[in-house]
């Protein structure tokens, strides 16, 4: 094959596969929902308590729930797409996914490339422990000892705002740092909230609790690039949530703790 | 590709360094006392002792000395809470250490004792010095002296393996270096430091536990 005709034949196949883009693109992802009464949204399974899978091998979670929530509301169909964080925002830019559901933070970067609807959960890095134990304030952390991930978010976190006295006990990894507080070798628990989330399920007898905020970066549900009558159709979903305490209910049912003020 | 490395950015961290040093070997100092000190009382059981309390020493060894130090570290630490004892970081870190040096060096030690010619003790007997005499300062000078080069090698691998004491958050030298690299990304750097550190901590620690071995453990050799 000559250079030309190889050349030739890449122009034609690239044509074709324009040719085949633009025609799914012309009909809007809202009008082919409406058609298939079938929505595509894309879940984490490896995110608990966001997503997860249960015993029963069926995916749950924060992000589950909203998902069944918005084909309900919508009246649809649910497709659930099992997604991990590197592929999320490819699913919806290849249309394998109409909406993006995966504890997805919002930046600019990826505002160039997807759209956002309004933020639906909060994502946190806070501080937890015993009911019983009084945290009211960073200044209360003096004299108590707190379990952290060293070089996470939380740890950068904390060493800014933590007090002299409080006494930092720094873990390799989320496990050593949840397996430290819950075996009770230290009072608190400074982590992000789907670690947190998930040992408080798991620990029911250590009657742990949200104490205190180090960061917040909510969720968005991610919408691909121009599908402005979908986004705004899910936004009014999430506004009327909001609204009703559907919202704060599925924060507090996963996270321990109401949704709180959520961007828009 | 070519790397720069940057190593001010980490020795710039000094204190953090500094604090780690001195929590090795002071970990190091305390377990290698006692550890030795359990190491010859359980030789002392498994050559001389009681009979009845020798299969319960020799269960200990063999327990330590097949399973891995950080899971007898994690056990002590994330474990024994469980049965309601408690014990911080340091505590755990220096238990797990004596522990684990008691049942490494109760054999080096045992070896030695083995090897004291039978001749040796019985002169002791005959001169009328106690079972107990003979061993503190007959049998055991010249079997620390035998061992104390395999000694002292064990207390430089217990240290070394000190390492893994930051697992449970004790601030040791290399729970510095992984702090200074996951808040700075110079993992590569922080790593060649404490490398060049633990170097000159294991060479510093043989010479001054040869130099003292001589001097206050077994005497000085002759001849």
């Amino acid at each position: 094959m000559t250079l030309t005709k190889r050349a030739l034949l890449a122009a034609a196949s690239a044509a074709a596969l324009l040719g085949a883009s633009s025609a799914a693109l012309a009909q809007s992802a809202m009008d082919n929902i409406l058609k298939t009464k079938l929505i595509k949204i894309a879940i984490p399974t490896d995110f608990p308590p966001y997503g997860f899978v249960g015993i029963d091998l069926k995916p749950q979670g924060l992000d589950v729930d909203m998902a069944n929530y918005i084909a309900a509301k919508m009246g649809v169909k649910i497709e659930l797409v099992p997604v991990t964080s590197a592929n999320r925002i490819p699913y919806l830019q290849t249309k394998k996914a109409d909406l993006v559901i995966s504890t997805l933070g919002k930046n600019a970067e990826r505002e160039k490339v997807i759209d956002f609807t309004a933020a639906y959960s909060p994502f946190f890095q806070a501080i937890y422990g015993a009911k019983t134990l009084t945290v009211k304030s960073m200044a209360d952390l003096a004299g108590k000892t707190v379990a952290v991930t060293r070089g996470a978010i939380e740890d950068q976190e904390l060493t800014k705002v933590a007090p002299a006295g409080a006494d930092l006990k720094r873990f390799e990894d989320n496990n050593a740092t949840v397996s430290a507080f819950v075996s009770g070798q230290t009072q608190l628990l400074a982590t992000g909230a789907s670690v947190a989330g998930v040992m408080m399920q798991r620990n029911p007898q250590l009657n742990a609790e949200y104490k205190l905020l180090l960061k917040d970066s909510p969720n968005f549900i991610g919408v691909a690039k121009g599908e402005d009558a979908l986004r705004t159709r899910v936004n009014a979903i999430i506004a009327e949530a909001k609204k009703s305490g559907d919202i704060d209910k599925m924060a507090q049912k996963w996270l321990g703790r109401p949704a709180g003020q959520l961007p828009e | 590709m070519s790397i720069e490395l940057d190593f001010a950015s980490v020795l710039s961290q000094w204190p953090l360094l500094l604090k780690g040093v001195a929590w090795t070997l002071g970990l190091t100092a305390v377990s290698a006392v006692l550890g030795v000190l359990l190491g010859i009382a359980c030789a002392w059981v498994r050559t001389e002792g009681p009979v009845w309390s020798r299969p319960a020493v020799a269960a200990y060894v063999e327990l330590i000395r097949n399973t891995p130090f950080i899971i007898q570290l994690f056990f002590i630490f994330f474990g024994l809470p469980a049965l309601g004892l408690r014990l911080g970081p340091e505590w755990s870190s220096v238990i797990a250490m004596v522990i684990n040096l008691g049942a490494y060096s109760a054999e080096i030690v045992r070896a030695g004792i083995q090897a004291t010619p039978i001749g040796q003790i019985e002169a002791a007997v005959s001169l009328a010095l106690t079972r107990v005499q003979t061993f503190i300062w007959v049998v055991l000078p010249p079997a620390l002296q035998r061992i104390w080069p395999a000694l002292v090698s064990q207390i430089i691998i217990v240290m070394l393996g000190s390492a893994v004491c930051g697992q449970i958050s004790t601030e040791e030298l290399s729970f510095a270096a992984n702090l200074i690299q996951s808040r700075n990304f110079r993992a590569f750097e922080a790593f060649i430091v404490a490398t060049v550190i633990y170097l000159g901590l294991s060479m510093a620690t043989r010479a001054a536990l040869n130099w003292l071995g001589e001097r206050l453990v077994f005497g000085r050799r002759r001849g």
